[in-house]
């Protein structure tokens, strides 16, 4: 609110003024300048096409490796013809990230969007800025930078304009591709230069300061908000021509596979290859070296790599291959029996995460306590595209194509692995056939490196199977998460003590101690946002037997869907409606103050500033209300018919839905329907905001029905999508109504590719509930009731 | 020798004759359109069309296309403006795209003997292509747009 007041003082008077009723929930009243009263209504007198003054803020970008980078010599080349290239640094799988942000450059800077390219970026943090994409961050960090390059690129224009016109710069304005030169009265004269006759002297220009800067005001945006651009990729995608990492052709490029070992940790005792070699196509066998020293990172896990013509070859030599493999400590991991190990953990007291009141005597004097526990199994990412990666290493350097989500990460242990400098390591990103976190790992990249380096300088595309997929991930985690609630003789919520067991993504990185670290605790479960005087938050100990990894939207999962369950089975225990409840249960209009609810110092809130990314929870009650509201929450539905609705805060957004369930006559669970309301702040391109929430709804549906992990003697059970199964569309949620929270921003923005994903599971199991009784806590719940 | 024809043009093959389709065209003929998703025929990736009928060709050996004609995404249309491939922009269907050319082809296939699939008909057709996205509102809502012409 700050930086508008500030804007009004210092624009240029115009002729007309727009007034703008906005509805100011948050920013600048944050902070306790409200208090709880939640909304109120500002005025804004905006004068048309002001540009204004906004203040930096800080966002986690800066604590990210290497930062954020905003400098349009970096980012953006204008032809002289006036062409306007816009390089993509983030990597697109297909949230339209690779489209969105070089969007907001281009609308910052006035340039037509039919006239921009877009180059990506190879892995070069230093030069562009941190390129992991990953945590729902790529918009919530480098929104600013984006806006601050686009702005300085359309200031160095109109100064350069300003300069061949010889006026002052403050009768030149860039619109549309070109500049206008102004009168006096800052009427447009009809006198325009062109981008591409002013790239040169501009591209000659410093840039300008960062506070100097000034930005569109949302009335003068072309772009963003709009949700008119396509991403760049479309056409390509319809016609087989958009590049993902198995296209990459080289000459005399070979195909390869690898034996891996079925269980973590397993080496190669000795192999046969006789067989092997005789398939025709089949060039040679190469053993690749696994990691084996713990903490593994993304290491390699070594096996049998097999060289050929073809990939078909390649897979028919893995096929002949017999290999004798070491015993490994993982060798025991059993799904049942762990299970019932952490289930027997999160009955006894762990170690206090949060505490807040007094939980020990709410619950002595309880009334009721409800209590339940939740479990959920592993799951793999599994997305379209198997890992794959194209590695040409000859003569000290190495040149690597992959789909990944981190490309610098991977330069970085590719030079160590390969023992030569990171400078002569190039990572070129292309399209990434789905991600969700797998892609974040680039162990598949380290094999293929290894192998071209074997192999002497040959280029070699090294394939991942489905198998290979399935059975060699870093797994989203098992869990057990048990939640009481003490109720007192009033009906009234006193008491909430929630138990967390769980491996940790933490075992991946240093020794295992079976504890979580903030990044998993902060997601859902420390942060509660409900209005309860005494909140214990607790975690029992879990170790891990295999890769732990993250899964869009990783721990909270597992937290909404027993959080957001639990308060629905409360609600019922209490004769009450679930959404009613729910809103009441977080209680008023507040940011929550971390600092005087018992959160742990070390709270971990998706690595922003909390100032500025606060939990809100009129923000949170809000998208419940809309949800709500919209899908006709209370009405009257046939038999076996049901609503459920969840809500949940992550990545600095706010999502809630409401699934409508119907159960066939055979007990096939089927969603007709689903509701949900997103409130991630600024949303730039409101369009592939919708087609992530309808996709997050769709593998929600996977998570809460039909996806699940189970090891047997240390080994996967799964293998492909016919037993690792996945929504379908004989059973996907029909329709999927999307509907995004208007807002005054237009800069902080939340996360958009995970947030979607939590509320769905308990929505789905509370409609479950609603529409026949049988309450469900286990994941994947399995498509039939019993 | 065995011949087939793809994408209009004959093809000798001499080699292993259980060769799947798929990796003759996507490491032979370079025609990365058509994506490995599964190798198993049961996500619908590598989709083509055999004298006009959607098939896996990660299951549809060299032998079984022997004298047939194989249609890829690259050859679905000379110009890209098949009404399925337009419909697919249309809608604004893909997210990351990778499963598309699978689904494209396998649309294209249920509407050539089926002008206007009802809704059940479409989700027949069609569930045996995953979408890991989770495209299918938009896959379903393209497919019943191109049935209409587009």
């Amino acid at each position: 609110m700050l930086q508008y007041l500030e804007t009004e003082a210092e624009a240029a008077p115009t002729p007309t003024a727009n007034a703008d009723i906005t509805n100011v929930s948050r920013r600048g009243v944050l902070g306790g300048l409200l208090g709880a009263t939640g909304l109120v209504l500002a005025v804004r007198l905006t004068p048309a096409n002001a540009r204004e003054a906004l203040k930096p803020y800080p966002t986690g970008g800066l604590k990210m490796p290497n930062g954020v980078i905003s400098d349009p010599h970096v980012f953006i080349a204008i032809s002289p013809g006036g062409d306007v290239t816009i390089v993509t640094h983030r990597s697109e799988m297909g949230t339209g990230i690779r489209t969105s942000l070089p969007m907001v450059v281009a609308d910052e800077m006035c340039a037509d969007w039919s006239r921009v390219h877009l180059v990506q970026a190879p892995g070069d943090e230093p030069k562009y800025g941190n390129q992991d994409t990953d945590g729902s961050r790529s918009m919530r960090h480098f929104i600013q930078p984006m806006r601050q390059c686009g702005a300085a690129m359309r200031q160095m224009l109109e100064t350069a304009a300003a300069a061949k016109w010889g006026v002052d710069v403050s009768l030149c304005r860039a619109r549309d591709h070109t500049v206008m030169l102004l009168d006096k009265d800052k009427k447009e004269t009809g006198k325009r230069l062109a981008f591409g006759e002013l790239a040169e002297a501009a591209m000659a220009l410093p840039v300008p300061a960062v506070e100097t800067l000034l930005y569109k005001s949302p009335d003068e945006f072309t772009l963003m908000g709009k949700g008119e651009v396509r991403i760049v990729d479309l056409h390509d995608i319809t016609v087989g021509k958009a590049g993902y990492g198995a296209d990459v052709r080289l000459p005399g490029m070979k195909y390869a596979v690898v034996a891996r070992p079925s269980v973590l940790g397993s080496k190669v005792k000795s192999y046969d290859a006789a067989a092997t070699l005789k398939i025709p196509g089949v060039h040679s066998v190469h053993e690749i070296e696994g990691v084996f020293t713990v903490p593994r990172k993304f290491g390699q896990l070594g096996g049998i790599a097999i060289v050929a013509d073809t990939t078909y070859a390649a897979i028919q030599g893995r096929d002949a291959l017999t290999i004798d493999w070491d015993a490994s400590p993982n060798a025991s991991y059993d799904t049942d029996a762990f299970t019932a190990e952490m289930s027997a953990t999160a009955a006894k007291p762990g170690k206090i995460l949060r505490n807040q009141g007094d939980p020990d005597a709410a619950f002595t004097k309880a009334k009721d306590v409800v209590t339940a526990e939740y479990h959920g199994q592993h799951m793999v990412q599994a997305p379209m595209e198997p890992l794959v990666a194209v590695a040409h290493v000859v003569d000290g350097k190495a040149e690597i194509w992959a789909s990944v989500q981190s490309p610098y990460g991977a330069r970085k242990d590719i030079a160590e692995a390969l023992k030569i400098p990171v400078e002569n390591v190039t990572v070129h990103v292309t399209l990434l056939g789905g991600g969700f976190g797998r892609k974040s790992k680039w162990d598949f990249m380290l094999e293929a490196a290894l192998l071209s380096q074997k192999l002497g300088g040959t280029p070699v595309l090294l394939q991942w199977t489905r198998e290979d997929d399935i059975q060699h991930s870093f797994y989203h985690t098992t869990s057990v998460e048990r939640i009481e609630v003490a109720v007192d003789d009033q009906n009234k919520v006193t008491g909430w003590r929630h138990r967390t067991v769980s491996p940790s993504i933490v075992s991946t990185f240093k020794k295992d101690d079976g504890y979580q670290f903030p990044i998993e605790y902060g997601m859902g479960f420390v942060d509660v946002p409900f209005d309860i005087a005494n909140i214990r938050c607790e975690n029992g100990q879990a170790m891990a037997h295999t890769r732990i990894g993250w899964f869009r939207s990783v721990s909270n999962i597992q937290r909404a869907f027993a959080v957001q369950s639990a308060v629905c089975e409360v609600a019922h225990k209490l004769g009450r409606d679930p959404k009613d409840f729910l809103i009441e249960l977080i209680g008023s209009d507040r940011n929550i103050d971390p600092k005087t609810s018992g959160f742990p110092d070390d709270f971990w809130n998706y690595g922003e500033p909390y100032e500025e990314f606060p939990i809100n929870t009129a923000r949170l009650k809000n998208v419940i209300r809309v949800a709500a509201e919209n899908a006709g929450w209370g009405k009257t539905l046939p038999a076996r018919q049901g609503m459920g609705i969840a809500a949940h805060r992550a990545f600095a957004s706010y999502v809630a839905s409401v699934v409508h369930v119907a159960i066939d006559d055979d007990g096939t669970i089927r969603v007709p329907h689903v509701t949900s309301a997103i409130d991630c702040g600024f949303h730039v391109n409101p369009e592939r905001i919708r087609s992530q929430m309808e996709g997050a709804a769709v593998m929600g549906m996977s998570n809460a029905l039909y996806s699940g992990i189970t090891f047997k003697k240390g080994a996967v059970e799964q293998s492909n999508y016919f037993d690792y199964n996945v929504t379908r569309m004989s059973n996907f949620p029909q329709k999927v109504d999307v509907h995004i929270i208007e807002t005054p921003e237009t800069t902080h923005a939340g996360g958009v590719g995970e947030p979607g994903v939590p509320p769905f599971a308990p929505a789905l199991a509370n409609a479950i509930f609603a529409a026949t009784g049988k309450r469900l806590r286990n994941l994947p719940m399995g498509d039939k009731l019993a | 020798m065995p011949s087939l024809t793809v994408n209009g043009e004959v093809r000798e093959f001499s080699g292993d004759p259980n060769m799947p389709l798929l990796w003759y065209v996507r490491d032979m003929l370079n025609l990365t359109g058509t994506k490995f998703g599964c190798g198993a025929g049961v996500c619908g990736a590598c989709t083509v069309h055999l004298d006009g009928i959607a098939v896996r060709s990660c299951q549809t050996t060299l032998a079984d296309a022997a004298g047939k004609s194989v249609t890829t995404i690259e050859g679905l249309s000379a110009d890209g403006e098949h009404p399925v491939q337009k419909a697919w922009r249309k809608v604004s269907v893909p997210q990351c795209g990778f499963c598309q050319a699978g689904q494209i082809m396998q649309a294209a296939s249920l509407l050539a003997k089926n002008r206007a699939p009802s809704d059940a008909e479409i989700v027949e057709a069609m569930s045996g292509n995953i979408c890991r996205c989770g495209c299918y509102q938009r896959i379903h809502e393209a497919v019943r747009l191109a049935g209409g012409g587009v």
